[in-house]
């Protein structure tokens, strides 16, 4: 009881003066810097999905490989939220309008995601049906190669993605600022 | 009704590992799908596709399988149309499901099917330009429907 009685914390009386606890309470950082912090933390990843790299998708994004923990998690149903999109599986001829036009309504800044070896050069479907390789549609920032990769993979992917964020320059303030 | 098929509007069938396989001219498919049906009791139209012979004198051989479901025996037809005009009768008279197999075969070998009403390309697109499916066709072939965009890359 008595080490107990010592524990507990002092009622302070209403008025009186709290005393200054020493913190940082300005730091100085580059724009870009900071600015690429935070959004590297915060993808807001739009899954195009259309083969069976879904599955290594929903793998990848669940419990167990939890791609929440960098931030990149909450998949957004609408390209006007997300910033990311990731291309999971064959894109053909017939579906590259479809890719194109919703990669032209997200809104900058916008990253894109190959996923798997389709999405990188068209994979195995070495013939008329199929595009061999979304960036001859849409600029595709990271590559992941595999059939489907392993979500070790993926979050390496997305790990250098974030890199590659936190190094950008970032327009976001006009010259005169 | 039971026992397999010998002939069919008196043609001999041959066996190919154990299916009964006849060979018809194109205008007397439609009768003997007829006579399998009502006849025979041959209750489902399995499949419709045909065959590249290219380099051969009439170019394409249509096929279709037949199935019934009382005894679970198969049946094969087959005909050979040129090359200059690959048209058949249609089945869709008899069998409601020939007419997403005919689309599929007319838009992938160009073969076309008299009596179908809808021939609109199910997997290919519209403006796509020949039959993928047949020997001439080069696999490389592709016919984007969007701009690529150039080596150099813009935004």
């Amino acid at each position: 009881m008595s080490t107990a009685a010592k524990t507990t914390i002092p009622i302070v009386p209403a008025g009186t003066p709290v005393a200054k606890v020493p913190t940082f309470d300005v730091f100085t950082t580059k724009k870009d810097e900071i600015v690429g912090w935070a959004r590297k933390f915060s993808i807001f990843p739009y899954p195009f999905v259309t083969a069976c790299c879904g599955m290594e998708f929903m793998s990848v994004s669940s419990t167990l490989y939890d791609t929440d923990r960098f931030g990149a998690a909450l998949p957004r149903f609408t390209p006007r939220q997300s910033d990311l999109m990731m291309v999971v599986g064959t894109i053909t001829h017939k579906q590259a309008p479809v890719l194109q036009r919703i990669w032209e309504q997200m809104c900058e800044p916008k990253w894109a995601m190959a996923f798997g070896v389709c999405a990188t050069s068209g994979g195995f479907y070495d013939n008329y049906a199929v595009v061999q390789g979304i960036d001859k549609i849409i600029p595709v920032d990271v590559y992941i190669p595999g059939c489907p990769p392993r979500p070790e993979m993926v979050i390496d992917g997305i790990m250098q993605l974030q890199d590659k964020i936190a190094k950008q320059h970032h327009v976001i303030l006009k010259g005169d600022f | 009704m039971a026992e397999r098929i010998t002939s069919l509007l008196g043609v001999e069938a041959t066996l190919s590992h154990g299916m009964p396989v006849v060979q018809f001219a194109p205008a007397q498919v439609l009768d003997a799908a007829r006579e399998l049906r009502d006849v025979h009791g041959y209750d489902m139209l399995l499949d419709v596709t045909a065959v590249d012979w290219m380099g051969q004198a009439p170019r394409f051989e249509v096929v279709w399988h037949f199935f019934r479901s009382t005894d679970c025996t198969r049946v094969r037809i087959k005909t050979r149309v040129e090359e200059a005009a690959p048209v058949v009768d249609s089945l869709t008279p008899l069998y409601g499901s020939a007419a997403f197999m005919e689309r599929e075969c007319h838009e992938m070998l160009g073969i076309a099917f008299r009596g179908n009403a809808d021939l609109r390309p199910i997997l290919l697109y519209e403006g796509f330009v020949g039959h993928p499916l047949r020997k001439d066709y080069d696999k490389h072939h592709e016919q984007p429907l969007v701009q690529y965009r150039d080596a150099e890359g813009q935004g």
